[in-house]
């Protein structure tokens, strides 16, 4: 294993190397790109000077708003479907096509209804996150070992303490897969939905100096956004790998 | 029509029935300078389609989203089957793949439209983003699965590695593989419209935006209806399709 990750390592350094030589040599000119060395610099720069302050908290505030909105009603609507059988056969379609359809899509239609506000966003962004939440939330629940159940059953354990000790803990791992995706989701509607219309966050910042050909702000920005999101994802896997390991599914 | 698949009809009938209704009650819910009844709504595509003024921005979304399509497949295939192949090559970039899989790609688009420039090679290029990365790791997840004995078979027949991805890799992978090419399409075809949402004189995604600026409603819901039920009507052909080949599987 040590060894992958040295490669993976290997492969990080190799990519940013190859995009310093391209960049120093002219073959990718400065309007196109700078090089990594001076995207560094200038993130370091703009998070020192508090600039991108404003729109990094509006950003976070609506991406954890969503998210918690899309793991509560997700939850909740998971374990409601669980125990209506025909309701869930009925929704099973919809659940299936669902990230077939280009969310996005329905942006302008809230941007009329609700205005060009917050609202919008976290509804986009909690659209894309609950229905993940709800199909593995019902997965979850799919995998509790029935006999776990009835021994709960047998010890007289009440509703709360079946749910807290038997069924959370069986279906954790997949309850993680969930709230993994739902907070990729989330971030991807917010910072999507700033990009395409909105007043203020950072995908809004990184359209804002894309059209005024400001690379010294887009490019930071950017790299800020794949470096929270790649690290927000590691930490969650590496999480989930280990809830499934310690209950010998991998 | 067996018993079951009748059920399934009728309960696919009355989830499209209870999505109409909801749309019809917040219709009633909001009023007409949000919202266009499904009726109205249906009018005007209809107008659209008939008076001519939908077609070429059509062709322009459909022709970069095939090409780009061809595209993540293409490129989608030989990377899977390659990382698939190679243990240490498929070790080290695979979480790498997964880890750009969870990227909002939206903020990528700025460097792409520097990269290409407005237009067609832009479009293609952000629906490739979107739709290579699932069918690079469902081949390379069939690849890796494909049992152990047959691929030593192979190995018994001496054939060479082209001959081996052919008769028995690509034959053991292909309902994966499958799997992977429904969620590639469905991405590719998002990328595709929203490259256009942003930077384009022509397409689908650009009849929304402008539905925005004029403040037309009837035309975002027209445009947004449209997209959906194409994308819908292919998801459940694809899937139902995937269904069949794992459970010939």
């Amino acid at each position: 294993m040590n060894r992958v990750n040295a490669f993976r390592l290997l492969v990080v350094i190799a990519a940013i190397a190859a995009l310093e030589a391209l960049c120093l040599a002219g073959l990718i000119d400065k309007i196109t790109m700078q090089p990594p060395h001076l995207i560094a610099r200038d993130l370091g720069r703009l998070l020192v000077s508090g600039r991108m302050n404003g729109a990094i908290a509006k950003t976070l505030t609506n991406t954890v708003l969503a998210l918690v909105l899309a793991l509560g009603v997700g939850v909740i609507a998971g374990a409601l479907l669980h125990r209506r059988r025909a309701l869930r056969d009925t929704l099973d379609p919809l659940f299936a096509t669902y990230y077939a359809v280009p969310v996005f899509a329905f942006y302008p239609f809230f941007i009329v209804v609700f205005g060009l506000g917050d609202i919008p966003q976290i509804l986009i962004a909690f659209l894309l996150g609950v229905v993940a939440m709800i199909v593995n939330m019902l997965n979850g629940l799919d995998r509790v070992p029935s006999v776990l159940l009835k021994t709960a059953r047998v010890l007289k354990l009440s509703p709360v303490d079946t749910a807290l000790r038997v069924t959370l803990p069986s279906a954790g791992p997949y309850l993680l897969t969930g709230i993994k995706l739902a907070v990729a989701y989330a971030f991807i509607g917010v910072i999507g939905s700033e990009f395409i219309l909105s007043r203020g966050g950072i995908g809004y910042e990184i359209s804002f100096a894309y059209t005024s050909f400001d690379n010294a702000t887009m490019y930071p920005l950017i790299v800020l956004i794949l470096l929270a999101s790649i690290v927000i994802n590691g930490v969650l896997s590496r999480w989930e790998r280990r809830l499934l390991v310690r209950r010998g599914m991998q | 029509m067996s018993p079951a698949r009748r059920a399934g009809l009728l309960r696919s009938l009355a989830l499209i029935a209870a999505l109409i209704g909801l749309w019809q009650a917040v219709y009633w819910w909001v009023g007409d300078i949000a919202l266009a009844s499904p009726l109205a709504t249906v009018r005007y595509a209809a107008r659209m389609i008939a008076s001519g003024d939908l077609g070429p921005h059509l062709y322009d979304t459909m022709r970069a989203f095939v090409i780009a399509f061809v595209f993540s497949v293409g490129i989608g295939l030989a990377v899977g089957f390659w990382l698939g192949f190679q243990r240490l090559a498929g070790d080290t970039l695979e979480p790498m793949i997964v880890a750009i899989y969870a990227i909002p790609k939206l903020t990528l688009y700025p460097i792409l439209l520097l990269a290409f420039g407005l237009g067609l090679s832009a479009k293609v290029a952000f629906g490739v983003l979107h739709g290579v990365i699932p069918i690079v790791l469902f081949t390379f997840a069939a690849v890796r699965n494909t049992k152990p004995i047959l691929i030593k078979t192979g190995r018994v027949l001496k054939l060479s590695p082209g001959q081996t991805v052919r008769w028995i890799l690509f034959p053991a992978a292909v309902p994966e593989i499958f799997t992977g090419l429904r969620v590639g399409f469905s991405l590719t075809l998002i990328g595709t419209l929203l490259a256009e949402m942003f930077a384009s004189q022509r397409g689908l995604g650009y009849l929304l935006m402008t539905g925005i600026g004029l403040h037309n409603v009837e035309q975002i819901l027209a445009v947004t209806l449209l997209i959906v039920v194409f994308a819908a009507a292919v998801s459940v052909l694809l899937l139902h399709l995937d269904h069949r080949l794992h459970r010939r599987g």
